[in-house]
């Protein structure tokens, strides 16, 4: 494992990195636009918030095209939004409305944008590494010039299929961009207690697959990163792993109070706030408060809209339960 | 459905004439030639770039490379959930999973993952696999590599479910399975490999699915089975003619969707019904077929409808204690003797 160099050594790219900025601005006001209106009710079911981990989303869907393609978890919120979907399509698919992305029948844990190349969130922990591996062999096999990117938790490690996906991946030398968001907790369990040996990036190059680790509230960092290890991929280097390092700043679902944290621990990683550390960038560039004040506001703005969009939007036809299930031997419906 | 409808052709040339092959050979054919016909056909698994356990893919590497003759790791889950990526990214997998006891090492992949994926995403993505899982009892191989477990897939809405019984079939069904774009498990019988039967010329013949066959016509009474048992239906029926008994032997073919309306109207027409599978008796998918009849032709019944399938007990190794596990023709025969009472 390489520690990789932070951004600050590099050349900035200002208007690249004020982009990321608001790109993280909006999955945070879309998280908690999201954790209200499951307090208003009008979101069911329980959802995952990203809130804390959107520099690891943002810095990595900043080097991939429309084209490539994205597998990923339960908290696939931030991962959609950075891949390009519409937060108005993804708010309707959260409050189950018809107009949402994949109609009502998914909601927030299996929420996708396949126009985007976002081929599906996942309610089954490490599940999406073997399906992006499927794509990125799909991929190679048809020649296409395009790679497969799979986020997962550091929970995910401990599962069947970080072992047999990376070492698949490697074996067959495919072009997949695995990235392992270490947040600290397994659910509601810290994850250090019930992981043996030296984590997910010596798990990796155990395997052959090359693994870089890095400050997952860094935005640059994880850009830089992510840069070099899209660079590999796509050169035929075959499948690469970014540890990103970052904190779960509230609970496993949003109805979880996260009580088995000290306060002091959660004080001390908000002030590792990724989007305010990138502010602090931002602001050693040039940038006035005012202007990354007026971001924020944007991002609000933005997921405002496309929230009233969804409360607006009509219920989907309960006909609509009985499509897409198979083509051969499909339900029934049972006329009224 | 009649008898000539067994070989089932539903596209391309009309066969007029047959060859004579086994089962194993069958599907090799099936393969290699929806594999021609459709670049975006591959198949994957451990050893088919050898043959295969049961030399099903047989000379296929040599033909199509290692690429599309992909032998993988022993790694069950992997291989199914790469079907699925591979299937949601633009080509058609055909995932080998040795047998079907093996296949439990990935039935996240393939419930969870395959059966929902094109539902859950609300129709922005199709998994047009073929999950290849043989069943039934592989003699002295005992409990985990034995099981017919077909009764668990038909429960999960998303998946069709295939289990040929004869050479012919098992061309033209794998054929429209690969051809499917649904997720398809498809249960070869371990015991048919080497079985040979007629199978009909020319490399567009498709059997469809959802469709049964009428294995052997009768008019006393319905046995509806399907796979490994078929034959030993047959044989049964063959036995209980010398005995006045004019049974009609209904392969299902396809359990979901099954074929309710050839069911049905052979019932209507019998009166009688027994259904017979090697799987377990409890729980197994005679029970659905046991159900269906019950409840739509009860007034038309000349006696309780009767299921025949194994003990509730995993698969000896001993010869005389794997006995045990067997329905045999003799056990049919009697079951319908029972019918005609």
């Amino acid at each position: 494992m390489e520690p990789h160099a932070g951004g600050a050594q590099r050349n900035l790219d200002v208007e690249r990195l004020r982009r990321q900025y608001l790109d993280m601005a909006r999955i945070r006001a879309f998280e908690e636009a999201a954790a209200a209106a499951v307090a208003e009710g009008t979101v069911l079911g329980l959802i995952h918030p990203y809130i804390g981990q959107e520099a690891i989303a943002v810095g990595v869907c900043a080097n991939l095209t429309r084209d490539d393609l994205l597998l990923s978890t339960h908290r696939g919120h931030g991962h959609t939004l950075a891949k390009g979907a519409s937060p108005a399509g993804m708010m309707c698919e959260l409050l189950g409305r018809a107009n949402g992305v994949c109609g009502g029948k998914g909601g927030s844990m299996h929420i996708a944008d396949a126009s985007v190349g976002m081929l599906g969130a996942n309610g089954v922990v490490g599940a999406n590494i073997l399906i992006a591996t499927g794509a990125a062999q799909a991929i190679k096999m048809q020649g296409q010039d395009r790679i497969v990117s799979c986020f997962f938790g550091d929970g995910a490690v401990n599962r069947g299929p970080f072992l047999e996906g990376l070492n698949w991946a490697a074996v067959f030398r495919l072009p997949v961009l695995f990235v392992c968001e270490d947040n600290a907790f397994s659910a509601t369990t810290r994850t250090e207690a019930m992981t043996a040996g030296p984590g997910p990036a010596a798990r990796a190059e155990s395997l052959g697959v090359p693994a870089v680790a890095v400050d997952g509230n860094d935005v640059l960092a994880v850009d830089t990163a992510a840069r070099d290890l899209v660079a590999a991929i796509r050169a035929g280097g075959g499948p690469r792993l970014l540890v990103a390092r970052t904190y779960r700043l509230s609970g496993h679902v949003t109805i979880d109070p996260a009580a088995y944290r000290p306060d002091h621990e959660v004080q001390e990683r908000w002030a590792d706030d990724p989007i305010v550390r990138c502010a602090d960038l931002l602001r050693q560039a040039g940038l006035d408060d005012g202007t990354l004040a007026g971001d924020l506001d944007a991002a609000r703005d933005e997921i405002a809209a496309a929230y009233r969009f969804a409360k607006d939007s009509p219920w989907p036809d309960p006909r609509e339960a009985f499509t897409d299930v198979q083509d051969a031997g499909g339900p029934v419906m049972e006329e009224a | 459905m009649t008898p000539d409808q067994s070989l089932g052709q539903t596209s391309g040339q009309t066969p007029e004439t047959t060859t004579e092959m086994t089962y194993g050979d069958a599907a090799r054919l099936a393969l290699a030639e929806e594999m021609r016909r459709d670049a975006r056909v591959w198949a994957l698994g451990e050893d088919v770039g050898r043959g295969g356990v049961f030399g099903q893919y047989a000379g296929l590497q040599a033909e199509f490379g290692a690429e599309r003759i992909a032998d993988s790791p022993i790694s069950e889950a992997a291989i199914m959930g790469v079907a699925v990526g591979a299937a949601m990214a633009g080509t058609r997998p055909v995932a080998e999973m040795r047998i079907s006891d093996f296949a439990l090492c990935a039935v996240d992949e393939l419930v969870n993952q395959a059966a929902k994926a094109r539902f859950m995403l609300g129709g922005q993505v199709r998994v047009p696999l073929v999950v290849r899982q043989p069943m039934g009892i592989w003699p002295a191989l005992a409990a985990q590599h034995s099981q017919s477990l077909e009764a668990w897939y038909t429960h999960v809405p998303g998946l069709v479910v295939v289990a040929p019984a004869t050479p012919a079939d098992n061309r033209g069904l794998l054929k429209s399975a690969i051809r499917s774009d649904d997720p398809v498990v498809y249960m070869e019988h371990k015991d048919l490999w080497k079985d040979t039967g007629p199978v009909p010329d020319g490399d567009d013949v498709l059997v469809p699915l959802g469709k049964a066959r009428l294995a052997r016509p009768g008019d006393d009474v319905t046995v509806v089975t399907w796979s490994g048992m078929v034959r030993t239906c047959v044989q049964a029926a063959d036995d209980l003619a010398g005995q006045r008994v004019s049974a009609e032997v209904i392969d299902l073919r396809t359990l979901w969707p099954w074929d309710q309306d050839a069911v049905l109207a052979s019932v209507e027409k019998t009166g009688r019904l027994l259904v017979a599978h090697e799987a377990v008796l409890a729980s197994g998918f005679g029970a659905e077929v046991a159900a269906t009849v019950s409840e739509r032709l009860f007034g038309r019944l000349k006696a309780p409808v009767r299921r025949l399938g194994g003990p509730r007990m995993p698969i000896p190794y001993s010869p005389p204690l794997e006995a045990q596990a067997r329905r045999t023709a003799a056990d049919v025969a009697r079951a319908v003797r029972g019918l005609m009472q």
